[in-house]
């Protein structure tokens, strides 16, 4: 007997529960990838079955049928049509919500069509009673030529019995539970006889969707069957109302609800939560509670991040043998890695309150709520949800666009996304205000930090509803346009869910940032510690030579020669170069270097100005914003990050399109060079005007 | 009477008669949008649009635009 492991595809409409089968499944076994080439998530995890077997399960994304209409769709289909995929399901579980189990059957249906041995998985099972619901298994496994687990996912019922049936995947019916074929019998006829040896469905997908496929030549098959967009489309409809036909006679007999029993608490939290007054203060308070806590609950765990790694850095100088090595150890890489591993604790927090407004099902009010006063600014209600999520990472953000229908509000929004603040920009928010804002109370309660950051937000947010504002004048992109949104059920966000979310997406985050920070602080280092001319190489004989006439402390020699140094190192060069450009903002050459390498990724500006003090001064123990609070124009003797220059940082960093990361998602959701390219130039000319006029009136 | 969905009244029922193919999207039909199935107005957004409604069993929303397409005859009330 082959020990090769099962292959597993778990496939269903999205607000099924899905994603916790999952994780029900694998437990923390499981792996977040994606897919070659596109950006689609690939979640596989494994998953021990009874008889030592084993299976590799595959979370695919969600979708109401298989007629793709965006990416994440197309990665259903195109799995399922290629059988000489590695992953191929060996069996299908279509998993279904009880409640929904209508709609959920006509993917269901479509998947049968494959002739894939299909489990149907039919979740939430302990909500029936409480709805009334009644099934009858036995009939509907007769008729839907299938096996059934009912389980819930939520409670871990029924987990061990889906289980079992999975190892018994052989014997599960491969047959379709429906002729389709019946709404234009011609047609499929002389389909069947030009292509003898293939599925019949798998034609006519390939026909319908717009997708790759691998092994069937679809020229062949298109041009000699084609139909017009308009009869291809008609037709489609014949065969969704000859299913829905089809599960309307089943679930007759095996479905019953008691209406009686149903109690209405969804239609009540509705009424409160789409009301045109207390739905949008709801939403306003909820804003207002996320970003209040994201600036004081994550103090704490920063605060002791930072000091941590000063003492590590410190630690790491004095007890490694002195030498290069030791030096770019505690000045390059220990700086550079605290640097982004401090802002863990906000990106976590911002995390877990997506996922919880998402997995609770109130997102899709926003949704709604929003839909009307977003098209004004053409945006869709469904921009909500990436300006949302904008707040941790644009990255997903502009993936999460996919759900709108209409090209040009989609586009819209990609473009306007990387105007939120998003996690990226507050570690630079926080040093900043940290240095230049009070940390007082008004009325008692309301920190000025807080208030001030949550200003921020404000003018991220602004920004981005303008700027869709003039772009939606601008633009003139013809698309489709309409609007469907889902309005799920109200749900307790699972604890599970939540928490492999929150970890998965930081880890992701950290390690996806990590590596371009932790490269960047080493060339830095290096930069840094190395300089091209005389000025550099004989840094003690000047400064020897200068100081004759007033004789310094050893100390102050040190500093002395290590300013020399840095000024004349190949990064003091290439910051000094561009201070002309700069200083008007309020910049000296050091900022100027971390606002260039922070091009890269906003989160560089913290880890290369701790890199470029580090290795300017000779006392590592004091933490990163401490050292920015010294640090004085050497000049005017003032100090560099006073009120004006702060400010102007700030306003620079709202409104600068530093991410090497979005801009190259942003091309790939656009398929052109044409869109991230307006949007580096048009954002960093407005960060740079602004900065200017704010550091100008402020100085 | 012969309406379209846009005229419903919240917490009104009716059947789906008709629309123009070309116009609705395919998304619409297989969340249950087709002719015969029962819809129901459950709420209308603050500013009048999009409304969310119940047809056959699903919870949608959708924007006026759309439901001015979809024609309809309103269920008597009993």
């Amino acid at each position: 007997m082959s020990l090769k492991n099962i292959n597993v595809a778990l496939i269903g409409n999205p607000n099924v529960g899905k994603t916790s089968v999952f994780n029900q499944l694998t437990g923390l076994n499981q792996q977040v990838g994606n897919y070659p080439g596109i950006t689609v998530e690939k979640k596989m995890g494994f998953c021990k079955l009874p008889n030592n077997i084993k299976a590799n399960i595959l979370d695919l994304p969600g979708t109401y049928s298989l007629n793709a209409s965006s990416i994440d769709e197309s990665v259903v289909i195109e799995l399922l049509l290629n059988k000489n995929d590695r992953l191929y399901p060996d069996v299908a579980l279509v998993v279904t919500d009880v409640e929904n189990l209508k709609r959920n059957l006509l993917l269901y249906t479509q998947i049968k069509d494959l002739e894939i041995p299909t489990i149907l998985v039919i979740n939430m099972a302990d909500r029936m009673e409480q709805k009334g619901i009644s099934l009858d298994i036995p009939y509907l496994e007769e008729h839907l030529k299938t096996k059934i687990a009912l389980i819930s996912s939520r409670k871990g019922h029924g987990i061990e019995e889906l289980k079992n049936l999975i190892i018994s995947y052989k014997t599960i019916s491969s047959e379709p539970c429906l002729n389709a074929s019946v709404i234009d019998v011609e047609y499929f006829n002389s389909l069947r006889q030009a292509f003898p040896n293939q599925l019949l469905y798998k034609l006519w997908l390939v026909i319908t969707q717009d997708v790759n496929f691998l092994n069937l030549e679809r020229n062949e098959i298109r041009s000699s069957f084609t139909k017009s967009h308009s009869d291809l489309k008609r037709l489609q409809q014949k065969e969704t109302i000859k299913r829905y036909q089809f599960i309307n006679e089943v679930l007759k007999e095996g479905l019953k609800i008691d209406s009686s029993v149903a109690k209405d608490f969804r239609s009540k939290l509705d009424r409160v939560l789409t009301h045109k007054v207390w739905g949008y203060l709801i939403f306003f308070i909820i804003l207002f509670v996320i970003f209040q806590s994201i600036f004081q609950w994550s103090k704490i765990p920063m605060d002791f991040i930072d000091s941590t790694f000063a003492t590590l850095s410190t630690l790491a100088g004095e007890h490694l043998p002195a030498g290069m090595l030791t030096d770019l150890i505690s000045q390059g890489i220990i700086p550079g890695i605290g640097g982004i591993l401090i802002f863990i604790p906000q990106i976590a927090f911002l995390f877990l309150f997506i996922s919880i407004l998402e997995e609770s099902g109130y997102m899709s009010r926003v949704v709604f709520l929003m839909d009307k006063i977003m098209r004004r600014f053409g945006l869709s209600g469904k921009s909500v949800v990436p300006l949302i999520s904008g707040t941790a990472c644009a990255i997903p953000a502009i993936m999460a666009t996919r759900n709108i229908e209409n090209w040009k509000e989609r586009l819209i929004t990609i473009l306007v996304t990387p105007f939120t603040t998003c996690s990226a920009r507050l570690p630079v928010y926080a040093i900043i205000i940290g240095l230049v804002i009070p940390d007082t109370y008004v009325l008692g309660v309301l920190n000025v930090q807080g208030l001030t950051l949550m200003l921020l937000y404000v003018i991220g947010f602004a920004m981005a509803i303008f700027s869709a504002y003039i772009l939606n004048i601008i633009l003139k992109v013809k698309g489709k346009t309409f609007f469907v949104v889902e309005m799920p059920n109200y749900k307790l966000p699972m604890f599970k869910n939540v928490a492999i979310n929150v970890v998965e997406k930081t880890k992701a985050f950290v390690s996806g940032a990590g590596k371009i920070i932790l490269a960047i602080s080493i060339i830095l280092w290096f930069l840094a510690s190395y300089g091209p001319g005389k000025e550099f190489k004989n840094a003690e004989k000047i400064i020897l030579e200068n100081s004759k006439a007033h004789p310094l402390t050893e100390t102050e020699f040190h500093n002395a020669v290590a300013s020399q140094k840095l000024e004349n190192s190949y990064i003091g060069l290439m910051g000094r170069g561009i201070e002309p450009i700069i200083s008007p903002l309020g910049y000296d050459w050091k900022i100027g270097i971390a606002i260039i390498s922070s091009f890269a990724a906003r989160e560089v500006f913290v880890g290369t100005l701790a890199t470029i003090y580090s290795v300017g001064g000779t006392d590592n123990e004091t933490t990163i914003k401490n050292k920015m609070a010294e640090e004085v124009n050497p000049e005017t003797g003032q100090k560099i990050f006073n009120f004006g220059t702060g400010i102007s940082l700030l306003m620079f960093y709202a409104f600068a399109m530093q991410c090497a990361s979005t801009l190259a998602i942003t091309k790939k959701e656009t398929n052109s060079w044409k869109w991230p390219a307006g949007q580096l130039l048009f954002m960093s000319t407005l960060a740079y005007l602004v900065a200017l006029i704010a550091f100008q009136i402020l100085k | 009477m012969q309406t379209t969905i846009h005229s419903l009244k919240k917490g009104q029922k009716a059947i789906i008669l008709d629309f123009d193919i070309d116009i609705i999207p395919l998304k619409l039909l297989e969340m249950g949008c087709l002719p015969g199935n029962e819809v129901e107005l459950l709420q209308v957004a603050p500013f009048g649009d999009p409304l969310y409604l119940d047809i056959n069993g699903s919870h949608l929303a959708i924007r006026i635009e759309t439901a001015k397409q979809i024609e309809i005859e309103l269920i008597k009330n009993k």
